[in-house]
């Protein structure tokens, strides 16, 4: 199947790769590195000490597009993990926590330091304290206050972070013996907003038919740098990168796939272990996704937000509680979506309901009653996991969706024929 | 009729549900999702707080399945099924907590489908004790309880909030004796009557439970039973969704004394009285952040649930621990691999049984609960 692999593709993998290094510096020379989430995360608070930041998310995605996640999970399983418990956290675990009490390979470094920075997301509070009492590493909790007032935090929650955040910083300085230093963090914040503003178009120009890349399963290759990466000079000139390329596709018309036919939206994140098989069932169709709500698990950025170099601490708070999906509540996800169908221009709205993260899924059934029934958006529901393969079957995957496609074909056709 | 003795009259209280609490109070209501709720702001407001726990077997699920997938706890669907077959269109509202990413997606879609109710989600403090956690927590408190008398069109006061205080201390401060009583005489009254006494108190107000608890303890108190060859466990794990009375009882045939357990834990929730001087509402916070119980929803950063539940152990003289927790709770599965881990550390005996409140068959259970009694008492 046509897919992109452009010069996004190939820059997003090396300096991936080149963070991989650093980290397997860091084990290496016992330098120090710090475990932290991806959603909402404070990661240029950290740059700002030289602290590697290593993420268990990122660990487990890996295991999974690898097709090594399985093996781990069964041996988390072992350890006392219920077989519905969340398997991204089992297959860190199962890699993370052998009889030895360290990382297994020696690659990722057994961190000095585990920030949980648990946004919205409570079993990231599990998995963190689970790493803390595994690896015998002092844990950093900032408790982020759930976003539950329309769209903005009260000025407690405000307050709450920020002062979480300086303690953090007073934290890194002991850890690190190094001075906070506020002009190098405006910097790092200055790089922050390039890639965010970068990340930002890229995704505006999927409004473009055709979209020049798959915001579902292209995207990824911009999740690491912008969520992993961001506050370095590497990742905002990726985006700058990226950006031109898109625009030359979208000025030669050239879009992902050869004949886009169907614009969708994807909720929910992709079932990792059968990522090519997942992709392949939509572009059988012509289906190409134009936005997603996985791609703003760690920051939105395509309504406006950036880091302000003036304002780091509070722009960093303010990531943390309102800019990212995973702080956000169901219902605003409902207006999220609704502005991507929207705007975007989408025909319709797949959801893909995974068993492990209940943040995503549970009440996704409303969702569909929502969109199918109060706002007439055609909506297909289909359930696996994101990192266990025995929740993946191809063959009934492939009727849904291949059902689906089908009755929008011949939805649109009614409309073409009701037109003339 | 009345019923003849307080543990009859909480049954029946129990079995009527929540449904006819709501009918029962002449008062207006909320409900109250677990784990933990400041009661003390709603009924200020002149609001009855009353537990909205699922509705275990006395509901079919109809619509809800729609909603919420088959992997999702049984105390989610059935509290919306409620909503959604029209049981709760009395109520002025209901509250959710940050408990996990269940409850918070549950709170979302009760503000979509029920639009006429007033709905609200609290974030309590997951960062201990502090004055920023505290200073966040009275801020959070305070929007909760203005959300309240906006939609009671009512100014509460604090002399009102500390009144609440006063009449909430009493039933706690009684519940807390009740345990007390059956760890050092488990004899003197079955677990499932301490359950039945306690579940009542969701769907009553603190005056009427306090006077209930208080019947049942002189009740007991004149009790001579004999204490039977069994074990002393700890239940862990039916913090949130509650296990049906059946399986209490099934526990306690099959050769245990629960001398602790955390059944109904929100409303049991402090170790000592709320302050009842001072700011009433940083009392209350004060109170969450420094006195309360440790809980699997609840990072607590000085106190790590694991070492707990062994000192637990240890205070209370238990034998072993039950693990209890219900299908589909990730706070409770989750803490289970560190649980499991600290007490084979310090050899305490352990089993873990999962319930649904649903479930009406306990053979099951009583012989895996049976067969882990034996292997202690005849080890």
């Amino acid at each position: 199947m046509a897919e992109y692999q452009g010069i996004v593709h190939t820059r997003s993998r090396e300096i991936m790769s080149a963070w991989y290094d650093r980290l397997a510096v860091a084990a290496a020379n016992n330098t120090p590195s710090a475990y932290l989430m991806i959603s909402g995360n404070c990661v240029e608070i950290l740059r700002s000490f030289d602290i590697e930041p290593a993420f268990p998310e990122v660990n487990a995605l890996q295991l999974a597009i690898r097709k090594q996640s399985l093996p781990l999970i069964l041996k988390a399983e072992e350890m006392g993990y219920s077989s519905d418990n969340c398997a991204y956290v089992k297959a860190d675990a199962g890699y993370t926590f052998d009889e030895h009490g360290g990382p297994s390979e020696g690659k990722v470094p057994i961190p000095k330091l585990i920030v949980c920075n648990f946004v919205g997301c409570n079993v990231y509070i599990k998995w963190f304290e689970h790493c803390a009492a595994f690896l015998d590493v002092p844990l950093v909790m900032i408790d982020v206050p759930f976003l539950r007032t329309d769209d903005r935090p009260t000025a407690g929650d405000l307050k709450y972070v920020v002062s979480q955040l300086q303690r953090l910083i007073q934290t890194c300085e002991k850890l690190t013996g190094k001075k906070f230093d506020i002009d190098k963090l405006r910097e790092i914040c200055a790089y922050s907003a390039r890639a965010g503003r970068g990340w930002a178009r890229a995704k505006a120009l999927c409004k473009n038919i055709p979209t020049p890349f798959d915001a579902y399963f292209d995207s990824i290759n911009m999740m690491g740098p912008i969520n992993v990466l961001r506050g370095t000079k590497d990742a905002a000139d990726f985006f700058d990168a990226a950006v031109k390329e898109y625009e030359e596709l979208v000025a030669a018309k050239q879009g992902v796939i050869p004949n886009e036919k169907f614009r969708v939206v994807i909720e929910g994140p992709p079932p990792y272990p059968f990522y090519r098989q997942f992709r392949d069932l939509f572009s059988a169709w012509g289906a190409v996704a134009v936005q997603s709500t996985y791609s703003t698990v760690g920051g939105i950025w395509e309504w406006g937000f950036e880091h302000d170099p003036k304002h780091p601490l509070e722009s960093i708070a303010e990531l943390m509680l309102v800019q990212n999906l995973c702080n956000r509540s169901l219902l605003q996800r409902y207006a999220q979506i609704k502005r991507y169908v929207e705007e975007w221009k989408a025909d319709a709205l797949v959801i893909h309901s995974v068993k492990s993260c209940r943040l995503f899924s549970a009440g996704q059934g409303d969702m569909r009653d929502y969109f199918s029934n109060q706002l007439g958006v055609p909506t297909l529901l289909v359930e696996s996991d994101l990192e266990d393969p025995r929740y993946y079957a191809q063959a009934m995957m492939k009727n849904r969706i291949d059902a689906f496609f089908e009755s929008l074909e011949h939805r649109k056709l009614l409309r073409k024929a009701d037109a003339k | 009729m009345a019923a003849a003795s307080p543990v009859a009259r909480a049954r029946e209280i129990v079995a009527a549900g929540l449904p006819e609490a709501i009918k029962r109070h002449k008062t207006p209501t909320i409900g109250l999702f677990p784990v933990y709720s400041p009661f003390e702001l709603y009924h200020a407001a002149g609001v009855m707080p009353l537990g909205l726990i699922g509705a275990g077997s006395s509901i079919d699920i109809v619509h809800a399945d729609a909603r919420f997938q088959s992997f999702v706890c049984s105390i989610a669907k059935t509290t919306l099924e409620l909503g959604l077959q029209k049981k709760l269109t009395a109520m002025e509202g209901a509250i959710f907590h940050s408990i996990c990413d269940v409850a918070r997606n549950l709170a979302s879609v009760f503000k979509r489908n029920f639009p006429d109710m007033h709905i609200d989600y609290i974030h309590l403090a997951q960062n201990g004790a502090g004055e920023a956690a505290e200073d966040y927590l009275v801020s959070e408190y305070r929007r909760v309880l203005a959300g309240v008398e906006a939609r009671m069109k009512v100014k509460v006061t604090d002399d009102q909030i500390r009144a609440s205080i006063r009449a909430y201390n009493r039933p706690r401060a009684l519940m807390r004796k009740l345990y007390e009583m059956r760890r050092n005489e488990p004899e003197r009254a079955s677990s499932s009557e301490v359950f039945a006494l306690v579940r009542a108190g969701t769907y009553m107000s603190p005056g009427d439970h306090a006077q209930m608890l208080e019947g049942a303890m002189q009740e007991f108190a004149g009790r001579k039973n004999k204490r039977m060859d069994r074990i002393r466990v700890i239940v862990e794990g039916a913090f949130c969704e509650q296990p049906p009375p059946g399986l209490v009882d099934v526990l306690e045939a099959a050769g245990c004394y629960l001398v602790d357990d955390d059944f109904v834990a929100g409303w049991r929730w402090f170790l000592d009285d709320v302050s009842e001087t001072g700011d009433p509402v940083r009392a209350l916070a004060k109170a969450y952040l420094e006195r309360s119980r440790c809980s699997s929803t609840r990072h607590d950063p000085d106190k790590p649930r694991h070492k707990e539940l062994v000192k637990r152990v240890r205070a209370t003289g238990a034998q072993a621990v039950i693990f209890m927790p219900a299908k589909f709770c990730e706070p409770a599965l989750f803490d289970y691999v560190l649980f499991r881990r600290e007490l084979e550390k310090e050899n305490i005996p352990h089993i873990m049984i999962e319930f649904e409140e649903k479930m009406w068959t306990f053979e099951r259970t009583r012989g895996e609960i049976e067969t882990f009694v034996e292997s202690l008492l005849f080890d």
